[in-house]
């Protein structure tokens, strides 16, 4: 168990580093450069001066010694500044992961508590016109497109009703108009993130129906409720639990969107913004707690399929 | 007394054999397939659908000429003009037919869609196979990549993809900067992502082929493993693949609808459906059918794939085979 946690977290860590020379290479190959805005803010600098600049921030050098320099900041703690903020790239990225985790995890446990027993109730009559609607549903959920969701809900709960804000984060130091500015975007990641799994449950529980040991509990007499949760759910939960980690980076993505339509302070908005703001430091450190969160979420995955079966062993 | 007249004995059960069929009505798997499709009522609607939507989408040319509009000319003086004869739906923020441009929207998002899910079913299928029979190191570095790729939180990373300048990657500027750049670009970016479901899916399925008789027969009958991979191991994987990249379609078609809309993905004027949604925020307030209609037809074109994959799961898969 420990043997496998540590050769997974040194494997996750070596993907990290390769993702983070991959995206110090990708982001050098965005349009313009730092310099070349500088450039376009200030007509009096000449094009020796911008040869000067390049130089002094080492822009100049090949791509492996500029990551180099990078990794041995990095590592060093220093991330660097954002140049759209002004300010020290951990100082944004904390309290905006922080905002994320809130919207992620208020519309991932919502989800969840709707869409497990909803799941299940489909599961327990396949083809019933109890589970074609629920399916339909489901399927309705993983089909829209996430931006139209988000602008759907916009008109008619903003423009329509009028009942609440269309976006921001509301005013500081008021929970009542944050808690406002809050049930938009965590409704749309709600409604995203449900359908996705009500189809797992509901896959994952009629497959644990369909076996012999429910066969052999319903024989010796077990109720209904009995053989469902005591035999089916503990089952069909393994699959279920593993697919949810696993799509860690589909709820990331959901968010990143549902953030920008709502102009949501989050990781994914600011990711977003960093990367069309050519503020190399903020994107690249963003994309890269986006990566590890994914990793993390993945290993979870791992730990929490062990756990529920024991019949795997980690080794 | 007649006697019948005299039948060779081979002749006989010939006619054995075709009285037997002739009671037997005559059910080949494909036949028996297609009876099992016809069952997911929203499957076969959803195929009506998008037949309607193909054929809608390919005549915008048509809709183009009829109307005597173009989708790409501007008319400032009609801007979010409501239907008329000359414009059915109206016109868009820009004085642009509505209809038309939907149309063509319409097939930009089709296109990309079959296209990007073919390449990602082709590339898939060659990583699956080639892990799946040569197994060993191979195996273990292509199946390493395959779960690299899956970790990895793939929106973001596909905006970097989308936003970098073809330029600075030595291509000529003139083909960076041509129209249909954004198409290609877009096809082999989301490929080059989506090609993991069926990678999986074919390497599980050929290592259960591999120890097959009929592959251990080609084996020794001395085909080459290239003959062996594409002749006899890819064939018999065709089904999953095709359910797994049909269910990638609808996906596809989302993510391209996302990258137009943030501006990275088709570049105006050419429509899409997604690009076509750049503005809506703005346009919520005064002309909100242009915001409603394009989502809606995202949202229709990739339900109807998704349920149309939901069918021919269910048709394939051989636990529903007592119905």
């Amino acid at each position: 168990m420990l043997r496998f946690l540590l050769r997974r977290l040194s494997e996750s860590i070596i993907v990290l580093l390769v993702m983070s020379f991959i995206i110090y290479a990708l982001l050098g190959l965005m349009p313009g450069d730092p310099i070349d805005l500088m450039i376009a803010a200030n007509p009096e600098l000449t094009s020796a001066d911008a040869q000067r600049l390049k130089a002094l921030y080492g822009l100049d050098l090949p791509i492996h010694e500029r990551y180099l320099t990078w990794l041995g900041q990095a590592l060093g703690g220093d991330l660097g500044f954002s140049r759209l903020h002004r300010q020290p790239v951990m100082d944004i990225l904390l309290p905006r992961l922080w905002n994320s985790v809130q919207l992620m995890g208020l519309g991932f446990f919502l989800a969840a508590a709707l869409s497990i027993p909803l799941g299940i109730w489909a599961a327990l009559k396949p083809r019933s016109p109890r589970d074609h609607a629920i399916n339909f549903v489901a399927f309705a959920g993983i089909s829209v497109p996430p931006f139209w969701l988000a602008i759907m809900l916009i008109m008619i709960f903003s423009v329509w009703l009028g009942w609440l804000p269309a976006s921001g984060m509301g005013q500081a130091g008021d929970p009542a108009s944050r808690l406002q500015h809050l049930v938009l975007p965590v409704l749309a990641m709600t409604l995203l993130t449900v359908g996705g799994i009500v189809r797992f449950m509901r896959g994952s529980m009629i497959e644990a129906l369909r076996q012999d040991y429910i066969r052999t509990a319903r024989a010796k007499g077990l109720s209904q409720r009995g053989v469902v949760y005591g035999h089916g759910l503990r089952n069909a939960m393994i699959p279920v639990v593993t697919i949810l980690a696993l799509n860690f980076g589909t709820l990331f993505s959901g968010a990143l969107i549902t953030e920008t339509m709502f102009g949501y302070l989050g990781m994914g908005k600011t990711i977003y913004d960093a990367i069309l703001g050519n503020d190399y430091n903020l994107a690249l450190v963003g994309l890269l707690f986006a990566t590890a969160t994914t990793l993390i979420a993945n290993l979870a995955a791992d730990l929490a399929y062990a756990w529920l079966d024991p019949r795997i062993s980690l080794r | 007394m007649t006697t019948p007249p005299p039948v060779a004995p081979e002749q006989e059960i010939r006619l054995a054999a075709e009285a037997a069929m002739a009671l037997q009505p005559a059910r080949s798997y494909r036949a028996l397939l297609w009876r099992r499709f016809l069952k997911h009522r929203l499957a076969v609607l959803s195929l009506l659908v998008l037949i309607l939507l193909i054929l809608l989408a390919f005549s915008a040319p048509l809709a183009e000429a009829l109307l005597g509009v173009d989708a790409n000319s501007v008319d400032l003086f009609a801007l979010k003009a409501p239907p008329s004869a000359a414009h059915p739906f109206g016109t868009d923020e820009l004085g642009r037919d509505l209809l038309v441009r939907l149309l063509y929207g319409g097939q930009v998002s089709l296109l990309v869609g079959l296209a990007a899910a073919l390449c990602a079913a082709v590339i898939g299928s060659l990583i699956g196979v080639l892990a799946g029979y040569h197994g060993g190191s191979l195996d273990a570095l292509l199946m390493r990549l395959t779960d690299g790729v899956i970790a990895l939180p793939l929106l973001p990373l596909l905006i970097v993809l989308a936003a970098i300048d073809l330029e600075k990657l030595g291509l000529p500027a003139a083909l960076a900067r041509s129209e249909d750049v954004s198409l290609y670009r877009i096809v082999i970016l989301i490929s080059l992502v989506g090609w993991t479901t069926v990678a999986r899916l074919v390497r599980g399925a050929t290592l259960a082929l591999r120890e097959r008789e009929f592959v251990r027969a080609a084996v020794a009958l001395g085909a080459s493993s290239r003959r062996i991979m594409l002749v006899h191991v890819l064939p018999n994987v065709i089904s999953p693949v095709i359910v797994a990249t049909t269910l990638s379609i609808g996906n596809i078609i989302l993510l391209e609808s996302v990258l137009s809309f943030l501006g990275l993905g088709i570049q105006p004027p050419t429509a899409s459906w997604g690009n076509m949604l750049t503005n809506a925020l703005e346009l919520i307030w005064d002309a909100p059918h242009l915001v409603v209609l394009p989502g809606l037809l995202i949202f229709v074109t990739v339900i109807a794939f998704n349920f149309l994959g939901d069918g021919l799961q269910d048709a394939l898969d051989p636990r529903t085979l007592e119905d």
